[in-house]
């Protein structure tokens, strides 16, 4: 499947809580430059894991329920969710292996 | 050794960028490995207003991007991942970023400096819930709340008022009687009235209640009295290490961990490596002054490639 999808409130709990394979997921916000570095590296990694995992983005300006909900209270705020819980997750930008570590830790 | 490149730039911030648009300029192809949090310290600031140039300021992440692209335009790859290890001795560098290894004739090391926790209970326990080294990026999620931000220097400042955008109150809690920052940051600070300012204070641990931050405890440097202050955030900007563990043993550093070159030149002490921007210099850390060194390294290392061929 490849590249990462944008999920929002109303998606989140398809998208994310039911997926059958891991999702990682990034709740970012445009004014953040740390979220607009981990962009790129988040789409290698979509590319890369391909079907294993899927990586989505919530906005949590246009999202704050769900941003709330997981008491996100930094961004990026990269959290990996199976199974509908989260079991992972991390605050800041890291580099490509530290999140390739961080979702092979979830499969 | 076809699969020796001419230089390896590890770092991304104005020296690295620089660096590389001086260096893919003199054709030499570099490979600039950009480390997970590129961009350097100017990804998390707001408005650069001293950047020549740019009369009406300009965004830190886009004064960074503005530099990558500048750089890709003339040949510049890039990585966006941490180097784990060097091998900077001999003619042949090594750089390896986890197993995938990368030779070249020259290194510019320009991984800048890192930011310095307080060191204190509590802080690495709540980081990313409330506790926060990046005002730009955690201020929005304390709305109406109350946040403090220690450190008195210019990004303290700089944080402080940025924060007031969000915060109901912000306290500078700072461990001496007077702040080091620039007047024209201290008067900004000080001029607003959501902010105020807890002189000789050092935090001694930050507690958190429900997962989150709720407190921090203060001594008070003069008289040791113990207090305590509400908060739900705590900005920690009390300065920058430079980041050259990577490298220490193999090119000389100084007792803080700055990379020594050979000023003015830009030579460290193990041949065919230069370094620039604030892993060199503790004394002016601005970004004009980083990209100033960067362009300096580049130069070096074109005429240290071009002997080799001689």
């Amino acid at each position: 499947m490849g590249a990462t999808k944008a999920v929002t409130d109303d998606t989140f709990v398809s998208e994310v809580l039911q997926s059958d394979t891991p999702v990682l997921v990034d709740f970012w916000a445009e004014w953040c430059g740390p979220c607009l570095r981990v962009a790129p590296v988040l789409e290698e990694i979509a590319n890369e894991l391909g079907d294993k995992v899927k990586v989505v983005k919530l906005d949590i300006d246009a999202n704050p329920n769900t941003a709330r909900d997981y008491r996100v209270l930094s961004v990026p705020t990269l959290t990996v969710f199976k199974d509908g819980e989260p079991v992972q997750s991390v605050a800041g930008a890291r580099p490509k292996g530290d999140l390739m570590r961080l979702i092979e830790s979830a499969l | 050794m076809s699969d020796v490149r001419n230089l390896i730039i590890i770092g991304s911030g104005p020296a690295g960028y620089t660096a590389a648009v001086y260096a893919a300029r003199a054709n030499l192809r570099p490979l600039v490995v950009e480390g997970g949090q590129s961009g350097g310290a100017l990804m998390t600031t707001t408005e650069v207003e001293n950047f020549p140039g740019f009369p009406d300021g300009i965004l830190g992440p886009e004064l960074m991007d503005n530099m990558r692209k500048q750089a890709e335009r003339f040949g510049a790859e890039y990585i966006t991942d941490d180097v784990t290890r060097v091998e900077l001795a001999g003619p042949v560098k090594r750089v390896w970023i986890g197993d995938s290894e990368h030779r070249a004739k020259a290194v510019i090391l320009a991984t800048g400096s890192a930011w310095r926790p307080l060191g204190v209970p509590g802080e690495q326990e709540l980081l990313g819930h409330g506790v926060s080294s990046c005002a730009t990026c955690d201020g929005f999620f304390f709305r109406g709340q109350h946040i403090a931000v220690i450190g008195g220097g210019d990004s303290a400042m700089e944080e402080a008022t940025f924060l007031t955008r969000f915060g109901d109150t912000v306290t500078i809690v700072h461990r001496r009687d007077e702040f080091r920052a620039s007047k024209i940051m201290v008067e900004r600070a000080l001029s607003n009235p959501k902010i105020s300012v807890r002189w000789n204070s050092v935090v001694t641990e930050i507690v958190g209640a429900d997962g989150k931050v709720a407190s921090v405890r203060l001594r008070d440097t003069a008289t040791g009295e113990q207090s305590s202050l509400e908060t739900n955030a705590v900005f920690v900007a009390i300065g920058h290490d430079p980041r050259s563990d990577l490298f220490r043993g193999q090119v000389d550093v100084d007792d803080n961990g700055y990379v020594l070159v050979d000023a003015p030149s830009t030579r460290t002490s193990q041949p065919g490596v230069f370094a620039a921007g604030d892993l060199v210099d503790h004394t002016y850390q601005q970004a004009v002054t980083a990209a100033g060194t960067g362009s300096a390294a580049a130069l070096d290392a074109e005429r240290y490639i071009a002997a080799l061929e001689q």
